[in-house]
């Protein structure tokens, strides 16, 4: 008896959630159709002949960007206003250096802003990309647990670096082939080479979950000032290294090469470098704090500019 | 791409690439623990809600059945709140060790067996109780007659939970953490070799997660070769 009631009740229960599922999928429809649609965007293109935009007549520009900017918040900020001024529009790719190149390399993207310079030069030189503009800069550091067990507190980072591999102190690394991860690398390669011992740990994640494992597991970890400062309440971990020799982090536009792929917007790729070096977006990127704390400098602006 | 991926698997099972053994072994354990605990308490409990009046029936029955749509971020989080140093069992240091991964994929298995099973209990012809009932069986004899009548729906149970632990990520990425040599498995080998960009290589990975994965599902299907026969 028991069993037939359910059987029954299961049924009816079965129809509820296909009628569940036809009146959700019917919801979304209107998203689907929603004016950012790339479709939508063209024909507001096509139709536009007469207006001044120097947009070419694709009007999507696809930027890889690095999570950092993302997560900072700063691309809300400057994406619309490059929109608005070319009447476009920016799809953002927030991935890992180590794709952003590869993404560019395949012509999937048309313009990527990495900090990876050694990388970035490397992919210019190999005809991948055409230009390079530096565009700002701000640091890393070296983070760890409060009771610091290497002393490294206000040493050099390449002797930090050393000291934490010759003690075989808990150290997190992202993994990645991201710009912090190949920075890393360099920073290992100053003292030597690449270490393995059991409490090195390869993440193999981004920025923001790799900081979460490096604070559960009391370990040291070389991070980005953006994400530092914007996650930091709340972690246990302390800041140990703040400055020295290879904590620089120089973020660059780098436009993509068009003779390579034809699909590649390169004038507006070429106008979205213009716009970054502006003082418009100098100004902009100058202005831009988080928790009352720039994030980032910019590298077009005089000295008497900023402030 | 696609092509790079499976030239990379090929090569990666020929020289038995170390590091993807280690995930690919890790995968199977994970699975293989977490489905068998699920599995046990599963089909229990699919057999109890079928079977005997319990307390909250409805509840328990609907309880589950939404159980099988919660996504895996929620319950890898839910773990993470857990697990995590501020989290209530923090004091076991489970955070970013597979036993966090097992337990994880413990509740993401046992929805789907429970469900599954009791689906498969409710099917069986009503002769089958009655039957075993005038012959003479006691409770334990009658359990087995129930889960021997409906034994393919069960091992399908079962291979679905298997199949939905094994390609999991999202508890497999929170709670192990995706740590080179010490949590990491296909699936997060996978998202990381996407996130560096080398996509033949995050090709390569689910090639060989698939392999094991048909390696499994033909395993189930020999060991109850006569099971597409039962009803004919």
């Amino acid at each position: 008896m028991i069993g037939g009631n359910i059987h029954a009740m299961s049924h009816t229960f079965q129809i509820a959630w296909l009628m569940a599922g036809v009146i959700v999928g019917a919801g979304c429809q209107p998203d689907a159709a929603s004016p950012r649609s790339r479709s939508g965007c063209r024909t507001r293109t096509d139709t536009n002949t007469d207006s001044e935009s120097t947009a070419s007549d694709s009007s999507v520009l696809r930027l890889a960007s690095t999570t950092s900017t993302r997560d900072s918040g700063l691309c809300d900020v400057l994406l619309p206003m490059f929109e608005q001024l070319h009447n476009c529009r920016v799809d953002l790719i927030a991935v890992g250096t180590g794709k952003a190149l590869r993404l560019a390399e395949a012509g999937d993207v048309d313009v990527i802003l990495c900090h990876a310079k050694s990388a970035e030069e490397a992919f210019v030189a190999a005809g991948h990309g055409v230009r390079r503009e530096p565009v700002m800069h701000n640091s890393f550091l070296i983070v760890g647990p409060a009771d610091d067990p290497a002393a490294i507190q206000g040493i050099e980072p390449a002797e930090a670096i050393g000291k934490i591999g010759a003690g075989q102190h808990r150290f997190v690394s992202r993994g990645d082939d991201s710009g912090t991860h190949q920075r890393e690398m360099e920073l290992w390669d100053s003292v030597g080479g690449h270490p393995t011992w059991q409490d090195y740990i390869e993440t193999g994640q981004g920025m923001g979950p790799t900081l979460i494992i490096a604070d559960e597991m009391d370990a040291y970890l070389l991070v980005d000032m953006g994400t530092w400062l914007k996650r930091r309440d709340g972690l246990r971990l302390a800041e140990l290294i703040t400055e020295g020799q290879g904590l620089e982090n120089p973020y660059a536009v780098t436009v993509v090469n068009p003779v390579k792929h034809p699909a590649i917007h390169d004038e507006l790729a070429h106008a979205f470098a213009d716009f970054l070096v502006s003082d418009q977006a100098q100004t902009v990127i100058a202005d831009y704090r988080v928790n009352g704390t720039r994030l980032f400098h910019p590298d077009r602006l005089a000295q008497e500019q900023i402030e | 791409m696609i092509q790079e991926g499976f030239a990379d698997a090929w090569q990666l099972l020929i020289h038995l690439d170390p590091s993807v053994l280690d995930a690919a072994a890790r995968s199977v354990w994970i699975s293989l623990l977490a489905v068998a605990a699920a599995s046990l308490i599963g089909i229990a409990a699919g057999l109890l809600l079928a079977r005997k009046r319990v307390l909250g029936q409805r509840f328990w029955v609907i309880l589950f059945r939404l159980g099988m749509s919660v996504p895996t971020v929620l319950i890898g989080l839910l773990c993470f709140a857990v697990f995590s140093r501020r989290g209530a069992l923090g004091s076991l240091e489970l955070l970013y060790t597979s036993w966090a991964i097992v337990v994880g994929e413990f509740f993401l298995a046992l929805p789907i067996v429970t469900t599954l099973t009791h689906g498969a209990i409710l099917r069986l012809d009503p002769r089958v109780p009655e039957t075993a009932r005038t012959l003479g069986a006691g409770p334990a004899c009658r359990v087995m007659t129930y889960l021997n009548e409906a034994r393919l729906a069960i091992a399908l149970a079962i291979l679905t939970a298997f199949s939905r632990c094994f390609t999991e990520l999202g508890i497999a990425m929170m709670v192990g953490g995706n740590l080179a040599g010490r949590t990491r498995t296909l699936t997060t080998a996978t998202a990381l070799e996407t996130a560096r960009g080398e996509f033949a290589r995050g090709v390569a990975m689910s090639f060989i997660l698939l392999l094991i994965a048909l390696l499994v599902t033909l395993l189930i299907a020999s060991s109850g070769r006569d099971m597409d026969k039962v009803k004919s």
